[in-house]
């Protein structure tokens, strides 16, 4: 990690390192590259979150599309039927909450893609900590980038927020289509507390709530979870780098080694389990809400 | 500037911590009606499985937004000027 700084400055600090894999590789409209001022900054992209998304999901795409050109109605080989596996999962669940054939058709394909998309993203995490960073830092500045890679996009909160809020944008378009928009209005204004003149503003500010409310909690569920895990992952990583200094078994540091690998491999293997359920979780959610819209009150 | 830096790591304790109690709560409440419910209905085990992990990601979803929050106050602590 110290030659991972100049040489002649000291060794980062814990937090020092930690702050250091926790910025984003951000850069400004004009691709300037600039730094967050302040929480929320629209002034500035996350650089690196965007091409992973971008290179994951066209990956993802690319091994659907591969598994639907070569798809025969004979004896499915097992690429097919993993495939056929999947998408039947996802068709199912589907099924059980929407109840209109027609948008699942839409629906359908698009819960598999935001579940395959997320599991990818999400899948970064389980890379070493420093694997891809040490490489960024090889070739990054001398290319006039700032030297900092954060790989996982579904532990930035503009990524995760995104992506609910177009679950959101998909939900007020399959309001407006089955309910229509007169249909929809009244229904704003009418549900949940009953259709009475004086309820008008409550119901109004109640389906408001609602409306936030699943959006942001559905973006923030996932990026608490991937956040939180990539940190752990990191704080391990540290535990590693005090042993890699101090090679004296009497120092307490030295066994920190240990804690490293165990630590580490127990993390891993429950993060696998989170990192599928978070996809999944998000999935059924996407899928609920869609169905929500179609449901009259 | 102390004072900020002690209030700000109880706020991550506090946090952490209350959520823990939350959540534990939680799904130890969803997972015994699950014991009782596949104990009353075998035939039902893994529709109800399904389920289960599903409301488990509901019942953390509070949990772990507040875990990520005392984790960001801790390192990249927006209260330090």
């Amino acid at each position: 990690m110290a030659a991972a700084e100049n040489a002649g400055t000291h060794a980062p600090t814990a937090g020092e390192y930690i702050r250091h894999h926790l910025h984003h590789l951000q850069k400004d409209f004009s691709f300037q590259n600039v730094e967050q001022k302040g929480i929320v900054d629209f002034s500035l992209f996350n650089l690196d979150s965007v091409f992973y998304s971008i290179v994951l999901g066209v990956i993802g795409c690319f091994f659907l599309w591969r598994a639907a050109r070569k798809a025969t109605s004979g004896v499915p080989g097992r690429f097919q039927a993993a495939v056929e596996i999947l998408a039947e999962m996802v068709e199912n669940q589907a099924k059980g909450v929407v109840h209109n054939a027609k948008s699942r058709k839409l629906v359908s394909p698009l819960a598999l893609s935001v579940f395959v998309w997320i599991f990818l993203m999400n899948a970064m995490d389980m890379l070493p900590v420093d694997a891809i960073p040490t490489l960024w830092h090889g070739v990054g500045p001398d290319m006039g980038f700032n030297n900092y890679m954060r790989v996982v996009p579904t532990a930035d909160l503009s990524t995760t927020l995104g992506l609910s809020f177009s679950v959101l944008i998909v939900c007020l378009v399959y309001n407006i289509k089955i309910k229509g928009i007169g249909g929809w209005a009244h229904e704003l204004v009418a549900a949940p507390f009953g259709d009475k003149w004086f309820l008008y503003p409550i119901n109004f500010l109640m389906q408001m709530i609602e409306f936030t409310a699943k959006t942001v909690s559905h973006g923030m569920r996932l990026f608490g979870n991937m956040f939180a895990g990539e940190l752990v992952f990191m704080l391990i990583a540290l535990m590693g780098g005090v042993w890699a200094w101090q090679f004296n078994p009497l120092t307490g540091g030295f066994w920190l080694g240990f804690g490293h690998v165990v630590a580490g491999t127990v993390w891993s293997i429950f993060h696998i389990l989170v990192i599928t359920l978070q996809a999944f979780i998000f999935m059924m959610l996407t899928l609920i809400y869609v169905g929500q819209a179609h449901d009259s009150h | 500037m102390e004072n900020v830096l002690g209030f700000v790591a109880l706020a991550c304790g506090l946090i952490v911590g209350l959520g823990a109690i939350g959540a534990s709560i939680g799904i130890a409440l969803m997972g015994g009606k699950f014991l009782e419910a596949s104990a009353r209905q075998p035939e039902l085990m893994n529709e109800l499985q399904t389920k289960m992990f599903i409301l488990a990601g509901l019942i953390d979803a509070a949990f772990l937004i507040g875990v990520a929050i005392a984790l960001l106050f801790a390192f990249a602590n927006p209260f330090v000027l």
